[in-house]
């Protein structure tokens, strides 16, 4: 069994002729905030959908919190959280609906759902809101929400997709406090994220570019071993080349 | 067991949240009984009918007498000669015209035959077909009636419809439109609810979560099973009491095969589930795929014995064509499952099929 949160060994995916990963091999610790970075099509979520049982690897292995992700799928499923890059709450129903169907759905128990509840609509300032349609609350707060909820049943892992996208910098901020606290609380965190700002947040980057893996190490490793002094810098070096000055 | 009875509250809830859905569901259904019952009828009434009379007798005054008083015909006109047919039949003032001969009386004294011309318009082909039954029964009863007996040897042919003496097309209609809801709501529903959440990503945090696809598929068909009962349940209830559509054999039966195929539909539900991405493409699949062929290949609406070889054959894998032939067994006839064993097989054999492919897709869409 792993020590690692995640471990991949020489993940690969292919559709057709087309490798949308390439044998990528990295691991993720205890309690780390691991940032999946790339360009559209560098074949970060395609990754995450394999570490989270919505696809099957071509060929390669991975572990996620110690179990097989091919063998083992029941086993990771209980032990992972996951909020999609397309908001993935109930539209139609409250915001205390929502939760309790995911309780439900995680088997937390009723008196846990209660307090966890109360617990997560405080933390993000929601706490009047338990009535309220998932509809009628603006984006930035559903965004958090749905992160709460993907922590419902204190997963030892949480998947990220473009978690912050179309929000404005305040709440992209506060989703990265969010982040923290759960980071800080025990919980690995995988993010995928086109936003380089934020990759600064996480304690290691790994960048993606045609389904393999560029470059990886913590944001300031990243930098110092291609010399340059922003991430921004590095990602344009790696994937165009070409147009690097 | 938790999570199943959480998300069929969930799925309940979506459902009665979107009232106008709701509404449309419940509703249609026994309008539509209204609708079929009321408008689009088979059964012919007051048919305007004229009878050429070059010379009339007693015995063409007496089929003047027996055409006023049925309740089919119209008699508007009795006219001398055939000359103002053609205009009357163009302009559809009248529908039918019977041509009699002359000497009527004395032919039928001396028992000869009778030459009679009957014209029907033929322009709707099912009608004409029923109003020229119609006229030939009258024309028919008459002769007999008026030829005396002993005359030598006359065959007397007494025709008479089982099940359905006075051919209510009612009759005909109710199965085929509990057919046609439970369709509706269980296969069009099941795959819209089940493409929505793919469109709005919720499937996704689904399928990554301990929860199994069976259970999902499940607990997302059940407030649906249950709404489908209900509406047949307001269907049936309609037809009784408004058309008095009979209801001859066991009503546990009648309910136990709607649930049969309910099933039937949901199953086929789940397999267009699989194949559409979208709730769009999902609603085109259900009409196309399934509606058309309920309405069309069933025998709800044209008669199967009309359709060509090719599509007959096509029609024995529309669930629905099986389905109608128990329903109308039940209700029309009072058959009881000795006789309705193989349909209820055939409809229990799709079911698997549909049911086994529909779970490998959902299996493989998660690899």
């Amino acid at each position: 069994m792993s020590e690692h949160a995640i471990d991949s060994r020489e993940l690969t995916r292919r559709f057709g002729d087309f490798t949308a990963v390439n044998a990528i091999t990295f691991h993720v610790e205890q309690g780390e905030v691991f940032g999946f970075l790339g360009a559209n099509g560098a074949g970060k979520t395609t990754a995450m959908r394999m570490l989270i049982g919505l696809l099957v690897p071509t060929s390669g292995s991975a572990t996620v919190a110690g179990f097989d992700i091919s063998s083992q799928a029941e086993q990771v499923r209980r032990r992972i959280g996951y909020m999609s890059q397309r908001f993935s709450l109930y539209e139609d129903l409250t915001v205390q609906e929502n939760i309790t169907l995911y309780g439900g759905i995680y088997g937390v128990s009723n008196r846990d759902i209660v307090t966890r509840t109360g617990e997560i609509l405080t933390r993000i300032g929601l706490q009047d809101a338990g009535k309220e349609l998932v509809r009628e609350i603006p984006l930035g707060w559903k965004q958090q929400l749905a992160f709460c909820v993907a922590l419902l049943h204190r997963p030892g892992i949480v998947f990220l997709d473009e978690p912050t996208g179309g929000v404005d910098p305040i709440t992209r901020r506060r989703f990265w406090e969010l982040i923290y606290e759960a980071a800080a609380e025990g919980t690995s965190v995988l993010v995928t994220t086109h936003y380089l700002d934020e990759a600064e947040y996480c304690n290691r980057i790994s960048i993606m570019v045609d389904g393999a893996i560029a470059a990886m190490g913590t944001p300031a490793e990243v930098r110092s071993r291609h010399g340059a002094a922003t991430l921004d810098e590095v990602f344009l070096r790696l994937t165009r080349p070409g147009a690097a000055a | 067991m938790k999570a199943f009875l959480g998300f069929v509250r969930k799925e309940t809830l979506h459902l009665l949240r979107d009232r106008q859905t709701l509404a449309i569901l419940l509703l249609l259904p026994p309008l539509q009984v209204l609708i079929f019952g009321f408008a689009v009828r088979t059964d012919v009434r007051k048919i305007p009918i004229v009878l050429v009379d070059p010379a009339p007798d007693v015995a063409t005054l007496e089929l003047r007498d027996r055409l006023a008083a049925s309740e089919r015909f119209r008699l508007l006109a009795v006219a001398p000669s055939t000359q103002v047919l053609d205009a009357q039949f163009r302009s559809g003032s009248i529908r039918q015209a019977l041509v009699l001969p002359r000497d009527v009386e004395r032919r039928l004294g001396r028992g000869d035959s009778l030459p009679i011309q009957l014209l029907t318009d033929g322009s709707d082909p099912n009608t004409g077909g029923i109003m020229q039954g119609y006229a030939t029964a009258v024309v028919q009863r008459w002769y007999t009636d008026a030829v005396p007996s002993g005359n030598g040897l006359r065959i007397d042919a007494s025709s008479r419809l089982r099940y359905n003496p006075t051919l209510e097309s009612s009759h005909l209609f109710v199965p085929g439109l509990v057919a046609f809801v439970l369709t509706i709501m269980s296969a069009m529903m099941t795959a819209i609810s089940i493409t929505r959440e793919k469109e709005t990503g919720t499937m996704e945090m689904l399928l990554v979560s301990p929860i199994r696809p069976s259970a999902i598929v499940a607990g997302k068909v059940t407030p649906y099973v249950v709404l489908a009962f209900v509406s047949v349940l307001l269907v049936l209830i309609a037809a009784r009491t408004v058309f008095q559509v009979p209801q001859r054999g066991s009503l546990a039966l009648l309910l136990g095969e709607c649930g049969l195929y309910i099933l039937t539909a949901l199953a086929l539900g789940i397999v267009i589930s699989t194949q559409a991405p979208t709730q769009r493409t999902a609603m085109i699949f259900a009409l196309a795929g399934l509606m058309m062929p309920t309405m069309l290949l069933s025998g709800f609406i044209f008669p199967l014995d009309s359709l060509p070889v090719w599509l007959r054959a096509i029609s024995n894998v529309v669930p629905a064509r099986w389905f109608l032939l128990i329903v109308r067994g039940i209700m029309i006839k009072g058959a009881g499952l000795a006789t309705l064993w193989q349909e209820t097989l055939i409809l229990v054999g799709m079911t698997a099929f549909f049911l086994i492919v529909g779970s490998r897709k959902l299996a493989i869409r998660l690899g």
